[in-house]
């Protein structure tokens, strides 16, 4: 039987917030959105921006278009939340309540939270590429220079798409190469993990990428400020690191209004069950896509694969049956090579990405784990998937939510 | 795999990080220790790798920025405590999984 009368609030447009939305309206719900944005952007083009390929309008559109017309659009700020009392105030002072609540707030990039990171240097020599303005600040950066050493660095995990800093790192090697201006640019990818790969089969069979490009590594560098009139980066254990230009990932923080809340963790991400995606303090309360303290990727395909198990448990929730522990951490991403080339993952929580084909077992026709044109090409076809099927919570076809074990190759156990 | 660390044969992965973390105990974590180059666990390593074992049983996961604000340790004493990398050094000896990213 359904039931009109309950309000479902949704806190957040991006890509989970949308699909959600999109898609719990098919099930005759009050479903309310609360974002403050007028449009929305194809994230994963943000890293083909700096490399003068794409313009923003490519990656925009607005999120009128986007949302369902029968989802209620609040273009406002959350200020705070009355857990126990069902309802939230927003920025602007309206008072709204709800039967059922989905943090959908996504991630940002937090360079306040690194001494010296966004002070003198920020968008100078220093210089983000997970936002629009970032960017496109750092397109202009990379056409003006032309010798010296590009550091490309990562915080702290997690971190949203976490492969896209080694992407970053492999497009700028092509980019300086189509220069002719590679032999005088010296490029470092700094990471805080023990290594750019750090899954066994991916180390294994992806270990000498960066070699072959000439990009060295310094792995295990945590860093503790950033010294922007030397230029240097300095790790808690001494080391230094310098750099002519700067392509950072700050550290990743939730919602402003979840940090120091009961529900967050120390970034601001909700601590929910991994398996069902119910808060771990309120049954009426849910997280999806970044917003969610899951142990996998923050990544638009995860949120993907999040949506069916929420819709199914928020239905579950309003009928008072038992939540489902259905979502595997399935996450499934193409990563950029270089070279016309790219890579796809396919994994979960339990699996980490293995050598094989998909999405059919024997048939492919992409290769997963290795670097091929067909993938590339399914990178940049991705784009329209994502306007016309994935962000209208349509399904697509060959890609289950749960993650298949069929294709992929075991590693040998020794 | 199987490998003997400190007398007892242990599941381990490629890289040497208990496959089980039941099947550790403090000898098996003075061992790898002295393997990565620390010949002595104080109490501020013992405090550390229960800490860090108590965090994973809860099913938190684990970051540096998480230990420095543990109240355990700060970041810097961290990196003395267990040097080159403090994370994955201290998880292995904890005998927990290594801390990755997705690839």
């Amino acid at each position: 039987m359904e039931n009109p009368t309950k309000k479902i609030v949704i806190i957040g447009a991006g890509t989970a917030g949308i699909m959600l939305s999109n898609k719990l309206v098919k099930h005759k719900l009050d479903v309310t959105v609360i974002d403050s944005s007028e449009v929305h952007y194809y994230q994963p083009g943000f890293l083909f921006l700096p490399f003068g390929k794409y313009n923003l309008d490519k990656l925009r559109r607005p999120l009128s278009k986007l949302i369902n017309k029968k989802v209620t659009h609040l273009r406002d700020r959350v200020a705070s939340i009355n857990y126990s009392g069902n309802s939230l105030t927003t920025e602007s002072g309206q008072e709204v309540g709800y039967d059922i609540l989905v943090i959908a707030t996504g991630t940002h990039i937090d360079a306040s939270a690194t001494q010296g990171l966004s002070g003198a240097g920020w968008r100078k020599n220093i210089f983000d590429f997970y936002t629009p303005d970032g960017a496109m600040a750092l397109r202009e950066a990379l056409q003006n220079f032309t010798q010296g050493k590009l550091v490309v660095q990562i915080m702290d995990m997690p971190i949203k798409c976490p492969v896209a800093p080694l992407e970053f790192a492999f497009l700028a090697d092509d980019y300086f190469r189509k220069r002719g201006l590679r032999d005088q640019i010296e490029i470092e990818y700094v990471t805080s993990l023990s290594g750019a790969f750090t899954k066994p089969v991916a180390s294994s069979k992806l270990g000498h990428l960066l070699t072959d490009k000439n990009i060295n590594i310094v792995a295990d560098f945590y860093v503790e400020k950033v010294d922007p009139e030397a230029r240097k980066l300095i790790c808690y254990d001494g080391r230094e690191v310098n750099y002519d230009l700067l392509v950072t990932i700050p550290v990743n923080a939730g919602a402003d209004f979840l940090h120091n809340s009961e529900i967050a963790n120390e970034l601001g991400f909700v601590e929910v069950n991994h398996g069902s995606l119910q808060s771990t303090k309120y049954p009426n309360l849910f997280a999806i896509g970044d917003a969610a303290d899951l142990p996998t990727s923050k990544a638009g395909s995860v949120a993907h694969f999040e949506v069916e198990t929420l819709v199914e448990n928020i239905m579950r929730s309003i009928n008072g049956q038992p939540l489902e522990e259905s979502f595997d951490g399935h996450s499934n991403c193409f990563v950029e090579a270089g070279g016309g080339k790219a890579l796809l993952l396919d994994f979960n929580y339990q699996t980490e990405p293995l050598e094989g084909r998909f999405p059919f077992a024997m048939f492919g026709p992409m290769k997963l784990l290795n670097p091929s044109r067909i993938n590339h090409l399914g990178k940049l076809a991705f784009r329209y998937i994502y306007w016309y099927m994935l962000l209208p919570g349509r399904k697509i076809p060959f890609i289950p939510n749960k993650m298949s074990i069929k294709g992929k190759k075991q590693p040998k156990i020794s | 795999m199987q490998k003997e660390i400190a007398g007892q044969n242990v599941e381990v992965d490629a890289e040497g990080y208990l496959a089980d973390l039941n099947q550790w105990n403090g000898e098996i974590a003075k061992a790898i220790a002295s393997e990565l180059g620390i010949t002595e666990l104080s109490q501020q390593h013992w405090d550390v790798i229960n800490w860090l074992r108590d965090q994973k049983a809860s099913g938190n996961e684990l970051n540096i920025r998480k230990v420095g604000g543990s109240g355990v340790v700060d970041i810097k004493q961290f990196y003395q405590l267990f040097p080159g990398g403090p994370l994955k050094n201290a998880s292995k000896i904890a005998g927990l999984p290594k801390p990755t990213s997705c690839l």
